[in-house]
């Protein structure tokens, strides 16, 4: 049954990127990339990162994807019916390229050794059990990543004021 | 099921890739990259199945530089826009010599 839902949900997830990928108008193309974090988080369920999917609905589906629609609404992008497409040896060129990468990846991920079983599952499953979906997360990152996440907070002040002072009119 | 969620993470990546090097709508350059990210992210849940817990914190990171990134991007998008009237990258000249 889990398998069953993977594969639909991957289906609607690949669905989704092409739909991007393909779409004419900039907001089909945002509707369709929404599809795709919906089935993303379905998938991270799957997965048991239940926080996880949690916070790729809240922050991508909801925050970044709000944005990205008013900013299209702000420019009035809609009306372009033209396609932006490149040149036929733009396609040519950036199927070979993304070709080239999805096998070296998929070569090194099927080589023998790459991905060594180091229980983790059991520790997830573990970690879920003794402490809830946040603590699970929490622990780690408040316990041995404090100072990245410290400075993913100064990253995000600086981003706010950098947003702010590009995006503003001169006064 | 995480084996075939890294392949899935791998399709996703190429799609963006793609994208990325066949649009030239800079709005939709900017959503490629986030398709790329999420993929990488995918790769993250995926291997936490193996290796442990970090994988998930690491995804936690990932989404707070992207959503800084877009922020940003869309910052300049904006900024752009007011000068050339315009989010197609070939008209992004500004730096040819």
């Amino acid at each position: 049954m889990t398998t069953l839902l993977w594969y639909i949900f991957a289906a609607l997830a690949i669905g989704g990127g092409v739909g991007m990928v393909m779409g004419r108008q900039p907001v089909a193309s945002l509707l369709s990339l929404v599809l795709t974090f919906f089935s993303l988080a379905a998938i991270y369920i799957l997965l048991e990162a239940h926080f996880i999917a949690a916070v790729q609905i809240i922050v991508y589906a909801g925050a970044i994807m709000v944005l990205f629609l008013f900013v299209i609404m702000l420019l009035n992008l809609g009306h372009d019916y033209r396609a932006d497409l490149r040149g036929l040896a733009w396609i040519v060129v950036g199927s070979v390229s993304a070709g080239v990468i999805g096998y070296m990846l998929s070569r090194a991920l099927t080589t023998e050794g790459a991905i060594v079983d180091q229980g983790g599952a059991e520790m997830i499953d573990a970690a879920l059990r003794n402490h809830n979906a946040v603590g699970a997360i929490a622990l780690p990152m408040f316990r041995d990543y404090v100072v990245p996440f410290e400075l993913t907070a100064v990253l995000l002040l600086v981003a706010m004021v950098g947003a702010v002072l590009l995006a503003k009119r001169r006064v | 099921m995480a084996d075939q969620s890294l392949f899935l993470a791998v399709i996703l990546f190429a799609i963006g890739t793609v994208g990325v090097l066949v649009r030239r709508n800079a709005i939709i350059l900017f959503m490629c990259i986030e398709l790329m990210l999420n993929a990488v992210n995918l790769a993250f849940v995926a291997f936490s199945r193996s290796v442990g817990i970090e994988g998930q914190v690491f995804v936690f990171f990932v989404m707070t530089v992207a959503a800084a990134e877009a922020a940003v991007g869309l910052a300049i998008i904006i900024s752009i826009f007011r000068h050339l009237e315009s989010v197609d990258v070939k008209d992004f000249n500004l730096l040819r010599g």
